[in-house]
């Protein structure tokens, strides 16, 4: 086990213990270090981390650009422009074709601010996907 | 360009080209070369300024000790001249003048020290903002690779795992209608549980004669009791 993956094994541990969040997670195979963790419940809304440098950046999939109602296409753009700030330490952006929202840690981050991360992105996440159904096909 | 001008260019580009544009190997290399000889110009900087600015002090020390020594003799002078020294007078005068042109050059000295000074300490500035220019530059590069290439193996793992063949709108529906079962279950635990726990409190007062269950059995008992009294006495009378 990887020193990042026996921290996300704690951090998972700590989620349970003080959000009362199943957290599984799993190594996944490729070029970088990529861990997917999955949150009973919200099984749809996988958060994945991975680190590079100095950050550990945790990514949870909501919507591709191919669902976004054309007609609404703007004021999507701009609800997630507005949002962006009053949404608590994640952020909105654009992956590859996909819209995530996202947070970003220090590489040096305790298990305990992973965990916090884990549960407030999560919660963001279903937010965000239950706020900008509206826009979507 | 800076690196932010390149990711933006390469966004609007191609998706494909991101990998390679703004952060093939090469570029890195060229980052982390640059880092590496700011770096060094800097330590190099340093060091000079040090060795400068402790020449200038002593430059400054010497200054101060010729012009103590001007003063002692032009003081000897002025007593030799009373004393109608002239010659010894002349001699001291001579060693004065020597003293005043170490004094002019040690002067002169002084003021290229400083201006050596103010020149590294300029090139130090340039140096650290460079550092950190390229510094910067670097993580952008790699945190673009890296998230690329994570997406990379994600895409590949939902692909394969098929957790994000739904659509966002089915996820959600999925989630709430989660949500929705577990609190109609702890919905329905807490009425079974009030109802089960209601329904023993009930016999239990019974038992105990109290409510409006209570002597119900009794009442009952004496109605029929006087009805059986009543109809005996009326067939009497008929």
């Amino acid at each position: 086990m990887t020193e990042f993956q026996s921290r996300m094994e704690t951090a998972a541990r700590i989620a349970e213990a003080v959000y009362g969040l199943t957290v599984e997670w799993q190594p996944i195979p490729g070029e970088v270090e990529v861990v997917q963790a999955t949150l009973a419940g919200r099984e749809e809304l996988p958060i994945y981390l991975t680190h590079s440098g100095e950050q550990i950046i945790c990514i949870c999939y909501l919507w591709h650009d191919k669902e976004v109602l054309a007609e609404r296409r703007v004021a999507l753009l701009e609800a997630l422009l507005d949002l962006n700030i009053p949404m608590p330490l994640s952020s909105f952006a654009r992956v590859e074709g996909w819209f995530v929202v996202y947070g970003a840690l220090s590489r040096q981050s305790r298990a305990e601010e992973l965990a916090q991360e884990l549960a407030t992105l999560s919660e963001n996440a279903v937010d965000a996907l239950d706020a900008f159904a509206e826009y979507l096909k | 360009m800076s690196i932010f001008n390149k990711i933006v260019t390469a966004v609007r580009g191609s998706v494909r080209e991101l990998g390679e544009a703004v952060v093939d190997a090469n570029g890195t290399r060229i980052y982390e070369q640059e880092i590496t000889d700011a770096r060094h110009a800097l330590n190099q900087a340093r060091q000079d300024l040090t060795m400068v600015m402790a020449k200038e002090m002593q430059a400054g020390r010497e200054i101060e000790r010729l012009a103590a020594e001007m003063g002692r003799f032009e003081n000897h002078a002025v007593a030799a001249m009373d004393k109608g020294e002239d010659t010894l007078a002349l001699e001291v005068a001579d060693r004065i003048v020597a003293l005043e042109t170490e004094l002019a050059a040690q002067q002169q000295a002084r003021t290229e020290f400083a201006a050596s000074i103010a020149r590294l300490k300029e090139l130090i500035k340039q140096a650290e903002a460079k550092v950190r220019e390229h510094e910067r530059e670097l993580v952008m590069a790699r945190t673009t690779e890296s998230v690329h290439r994570a997406t990379q193996s994600i895409s590949h793992s939902m692909g394969s795992g098929g957790s994000k063949l739904l659509s966002a709108r089915e996820s959600l529906e999925r989630i709430k209608q989660r949500q929705q079962d577990l609190a109609d279950r702890m919905t329905a635990a807490a009425e079974l549980d009030n109802e089960i726990g209601g329904q023993a409190l009930e016999r239990k007062l019974e038992a105990a004669g109290i409510g409006e269950n209570a002597g119900r059995r009794d009442a009952v008992l004496a109605r029929i009791a006087a009805r059986r009294a009543v109809p005996a006495d009326e067939s009497g009378d008929a």
